[in-house]
C-alpha cells in the first residue's frame, strides 16, 4: 500500500509540478473569464462612433421630426436638395450617409435608399429600418382609423415562467439555464476521460520504450504500477476541477472590484438591448440558483471518477501493448472511443428528451453512463435509475481493471511486434 | 550456504519453451555468471528469479524458504538488459524514488545516495536530468539504483554495454567490491572475456535448458583437450610423432596436441634428447568463448519456433 502510494505522488507531482500544467489550469479559466467579461463589456457598452444620418424626405414621411433612443445617432433633414444633388455634397457637410425618400404611396412604397462611402454597419441599418417601419406602420394605422397606442395594446405578447414546486419552496426554473449546465457538464466529463485517458495511455507507452518498467516492476506488482499511475493522474484531474472552481468564484467576486462601473453600466442601461440582456443575467441567476447544485457537484465528482477509472484502464491496456509506434496506438484506441462518443451523442438526445427509453438504457449503461447521466442531471431522475447507474459503473470498472491489469502485465514487458486481439483477449484471462 | 536454490523451473510461453526444467544453486557471496546465446532463456529464468513472471513449474528457494516475490524484492536489485529510467525526472529525485519503491524509508535512501553518489563521484549530479546524461552516465546511474538498497542478491544483465574501460572498471571494482561484503551477484552476460574475469560459478542455457554448470576452472579442465605451449629455440620444423600432433609452429614457440596417455615428461624428454633448448612449457586450457563456441555451435544461430 506505501509502495502505491508512492507511486501516486510521483505520477502526481511531475505533472502537477509542470509549467504546461500550471499554464493550462490558470490560462483556461482566464481565457473562459476574458470571454465572458467581453461579451458583457460588449453588451452594455453604448460608447459607440457617433453619426451624422442626412435625410431628403420628398415623402414627407417623417413629418420633420424623429423620435429615438438612440443617442450616437443624429438625424438633419436637408431641404432644397435632390438625390443627385446632394450625392456630392453630404461628405463635406460631415454626414456619414444619408436617406433618401421619394414620394410614395402608404400602400407600396418604393424602395428606400441609404446612400454612404462604405458599408453601413447592420446597427445603422436595423436603427433606420426600425424607425421607417415604425413611423410607416404608425401611418398606416392611422389611415385605416386605429389608434396606434391601442394597437400595441392588443398586440401585447406574454411570456410563461416555470416554477418549480420542491421541498424548499417555489422555485423559478429556467429550461435554458439546466440545459446549458447540462450540457456543459456532460462535454466536461467527455472531454476529461479522453483527456486524461491519453495521458494515461502514453505514460504507460513512455515507461515502457523508456524501459523502466521492467525496472520497476521487480520492485511492485505490474498492478500497482499501473493502479499508481491511473489514480495519480485522476488526482492531477481532480486538482485541476477544484483549482478551476475557485479560480472562477474568486474571479466572480474580484470582478465588481475590478470594475466599478461595470455594474452601474448595467443599472444605468439605457438602450432596449441592454435592457433585455441585464434581464436575461438576472434570469441567468435565478436559474442557477434554482438548480440542485449539491447534487450536480456529486454526481459530477462520482461519474468522473467512475468514468475516468474504467476507461483509464482500458487506455492503459492500450498503452502498455503498442511500442513507439504512435498509430498503433491510434489503430487500438478507435475501439475505445466510440463507445465514449457514443455516449456523447446520446448525451445531446437526453438533454432535450431526459425520459426517452435511449436516455435511460445509455444512462445506466455503464461506458455511456458517465456522460449521459451527467446529460440528465437537472432533471429529476428516479432513484432506481441513478442506483443501477452507479452500481454498474463500479462493477464495470471492477471487471475492467481486472482484465486490463492482465493485459497490462504482459504487454509491459513485450518489446518488438504488437500482439494480436486474440493474443490479447488470450492474456486477458490467463491466470495468475 | 546457498542464497538461491532453483528446482525444475519451467515456464512455457505460447510458441516457446522459454526454460524447460532448469536447475541450479548460487551460493551465498559468489559471482555466479548465467550464459547463454540470444534467446536461450535467460531473461525469462531472470524475471522468475525477481518475481516478475511466476514459473509454471518447479520452485525458487531463496535465503532458505520459498520465494515470495513481495516481501523478498527488498532484498534483490535487478538491472534488466532492457533499461531505462525517467528522462523527465531529476537525478536525485529519481535515485529516491527507486531506493523508496525498494522499501527504503526517506532517510536511509538519501544517506545510501549520498554514499554512492560520492563513491562513484556522481554528486554534482543531484538536480540534473536524467535526459541530460551521455549513455554511459546513466549507466552508472542506473548501477547504483540497483545496488542502492543493500540487496542480497544482485542480478546484473549486460551490466558493462554502453560503458568506456574506464567506468567499466569502476564498476567492475564495485561489484567485487559488493562480492566481498557478501552480496551474490547474478551475471548474465555473452561476453566470454567479463565471465572468465568475474566469475567464480557459470551455468549456460541454450534452448530453454542448462547445458553447462560449474566453477570456471573446472568447466575449464573438463573441455581441456591435451594441448600444449612449448617456447623454445626451434632450428628446424617439427613434425608429428607418435607422440604428438602438430597444432600449430611459429618461430619460436610450438603447439601440439599430446596423444593417448603420452605424459608430459616423456614430452619433454623428447624435445630434451633433440637437444632443443626449452625456455617455457605450459598446458593450453580452452577459453570460455571456445567452450561457449564449441557447444552452442550446432543449434541455429536463433531459436525456431516450436508448439508447446
Amino acid at each position: 500500500m506505501n509502495k502505491i502510494f508512492l507511486i501516486i505522488s510521483r505520477e502526481y507531482f511531475s505533472r502537477v509540478k509542470k509549467k504546461s500544467f500550471l499554464l493550462t489550469t490558470i490560462g483556461v479559466p482566464l481565457v473562459i473569464m476574458g470571454f465572458y467579461a467581453a461579451i458583457i463589456a460588449i453588451s452594455i457598452d453604448d460608447a459607440d462612433e457617433k453619426q451624422k444620418i442626412a435625410i431628403i424626405d420628398e415623402a414627407n414621411l417623417f413629418e420633420g421630426t424623429i423620435s429615438s433612443d438612440n443617442k450616437l445617432t443624429t438625424f438633419s433633414f436637408i431641404k432644397n436638395e435632390t438625390e443627385t444633388s446632394f450625392i456630392k455634397k453630404y461628405k463635406s457637410q460631415g454626414f456619414q450617409s444619408f436617406l433618401y425618400i421619394q414620394t410614395f404611396e402608404l400602400d407600396q412604397p418604393e424602395k428606400f435608399v441609404l446612400h454612404s462611402e462604405s458599408n453601413a454597419s447592420l446597427a445603422t441599418m436595423t436603427l433606420i429600418e426600425n424607425i421607417i417601419n415604425k413611423t410607416l406602420r404608425e401611418k398606416r394605422l392611422l389611415a385605416k382609423g386605429i389608434n396606434p397606442a391601442e394597437f400595441d395594446k392588443i398586440s401585447g405578447e406574454v411570456s410563461v415562467e416555470n416554477k418549480l414546486d420542491t421541498k424548499d419552496g417555489a422555485k423559478k426554473s429556467n429550461a435554458g439555464v439546466a440545459y446549458g449546465v447540462s450540457f456543459a457538464c456532460g462535454i466536461l466529463i467527455y472531454m476529461m476521460m479522453i483527456i486524461y485517458g491519453t495521458q494515461v495511455m502514453r505514460g504507460v507507452t513512455e515507461e515502457k520504450t523508456n524501459r523502466i518498467a521492467e525496472v520497476v516492476v521487480s520492485s511492485v506488482k505490474p498492478f500497482q504500477l499501473m493502479m499508481g499511475k491511473i489514480l495519480g493522474i485522476g488526482a492531477v484531474g481532480l486538482t485541476q476541477f477544484a483549482i478551476w472552481i475557485i479560480l472562477l468564484f474568486s474571479m466572480q467576486m474580484l470582478l465588481p472590484i475590478l470594475f466599478p462601473d461595470m455594474i452601474n453600466q448595467i443599472n444605468n442601461a439605457s438602450t432596449e438591448e441592454s435592457k433585455e440582456s441585464v434581464a436575461m443575467i438576472a434570469a441567468t441567476i435565478e436559474g442557477i440558483a434554482a438548480l440542485p447544485i449539491g447534487k450536480i457537484v456529486s454526481a459530477f465528482i462520482f461519474y468522473f471518477l467512475g468514468g475516468y477509472l474504467t476507461y483509464a484502464s482500458l487506455f492503459a491496456a492500450v498503452g502498455s501493448v503498442v511500442s513507439e509506434d504512435q498509430q498503433e496506438a491510434q489503430q487500438m484506441v478507435f475501439p475505445i472511443l466510440m463507445p465514449i462518443i457514443l455516449g456523447f451523442v446520446i448525451m445531446t438526445k437526453a438533454i432535450n428528451d431526459p425520459n426517452s427509453s435511449l436516455a435511460v438504457f445509455g444512462s445506466i449503461f455503464p461506458l455511456t453512463s458517465p456522460i449521459v447521466m451527467m446529460g440528465r442531471i437537472t432533471y429529476d431522475i428516479p432513484a432506481w435509475q441513478i442506483i443501477a447507474s452507479a452500481l454498474s459503473l463500479i462493477a464495470c470498472f471492477l471487471f475492467f481493471t481486472w482484465i486490463t491489469g492482465k493485459i497490462y502485465r504482459i504487454g509491459i514487458l513485450m518489446y518488438g511486434k504488437k500482439p494480436s486481439w486474440k493474443e490479447i483477449m488470450k492474456w486477458s484471462f490467463s491466470k495468475g | 550456504m546457498n542464497l538461491l536454490t532453483l528446482r525444475h523451473l519451467k515456464k512455457y510461453f505460447a510458441t516457446q519453451k522459454a526454460v524447460d526444467d532448469i536447475s541450479f544453486d548460487i551460493e551465498e557471496g559468489s559471482i555466479f555468471g548465467l550464459l547463454g546465446p540470444n534467446g536461450a532463456g535467460k531473461t525469462t529464468l531472470l524475471r522468475m528469479i525477481t518475481g516478475i513472471f511466476y514459473p509454471d513449474e518447479g520452485e525458487i528457494i531463496f535465503n532458505g524458504k520459498k520465494f515470495d516475490p513481495l516481501n523478498d524484492a527488498a532484498n534483490i536489485g535487478y538491472m534488466p538488459e532492457e533499461r531505462g529510467l525517467y528522462k523527465k525526472m531529476k537525478i536525485g529525485e529519481l535515485a529516491l524514488y527507486l531506493a523508496r519503491l525498494k522499501g527504503l524509508s526517506k532517510d536511509d535512501a538519501m544517506v545510501a545516495i549520498k554514499k554512492w553518489f560520492i563513491k562513484l563521484e556522481m554528486e554534482s549530479w543531484w538536480n540534473k536530468k536524467v535526459e541530460d546524461l551521455s549513455k554511459g552516465m546513466g549507466q552508472k546511474l542506473q548501477f547504483v539504483t540497483t545496488v542502492l538498497h543493500h540487496p542480497k542478491l544482485i542480478i546484473l544483465d549486460e551490466p558493462f554495454s554502453g560503458l568506456d574501460p574506464v567506468n567499466a572498471n569502476l564498476i567492475k571494482d564495485e561489484i567485487f567490491n559488493l562480492a566481498k561484503n557478501g552480496s551474490t551477484i547474478i551475471f548474465s552476460t555473452h561476453r566470454m572475456e567479463q565471465v572468465e574475469e568475474i566469475c567464480n560459478h557459470i551455468v549456460l542455457v541454450n534452448k530453454g535448458k542448462k547445458i553447462l554448470d560449474g566453477t570456471v576452472k573446472a568447466v575449464k579442465q573438463d573441455f581441456k583437450e591435451n594441448i600444449y605451449r612449448i617456447g623454445a629455440a626451434f632450428n628446424s620444423n617439427i613434425n608429428s610423432s607418435d607422440l604428438f600432433d602438430v597444432v600449430a609452429q611459429k618461430e619460436n614457440e610450438l603447439l601440439l596436441k599430446l596423444k593417448g596417455d603420452v605424459s608430459r615428461n616423456q614430452l619433454l624428454n623428447h624435445f630434451i634428447e633433440k637437444n632443443i633448448d626449452i625456455h617455457s612449457f605450459n598446458e593450453v586450457l580452452p577459453s570460455l568463448n571456445e567452450i561457449f563456441i564449441r557447444l552452442v555451435e550446432d543449434t541455429p544461430a536463433t531459436r525456431k519456433f516450436q508448439s508447446v
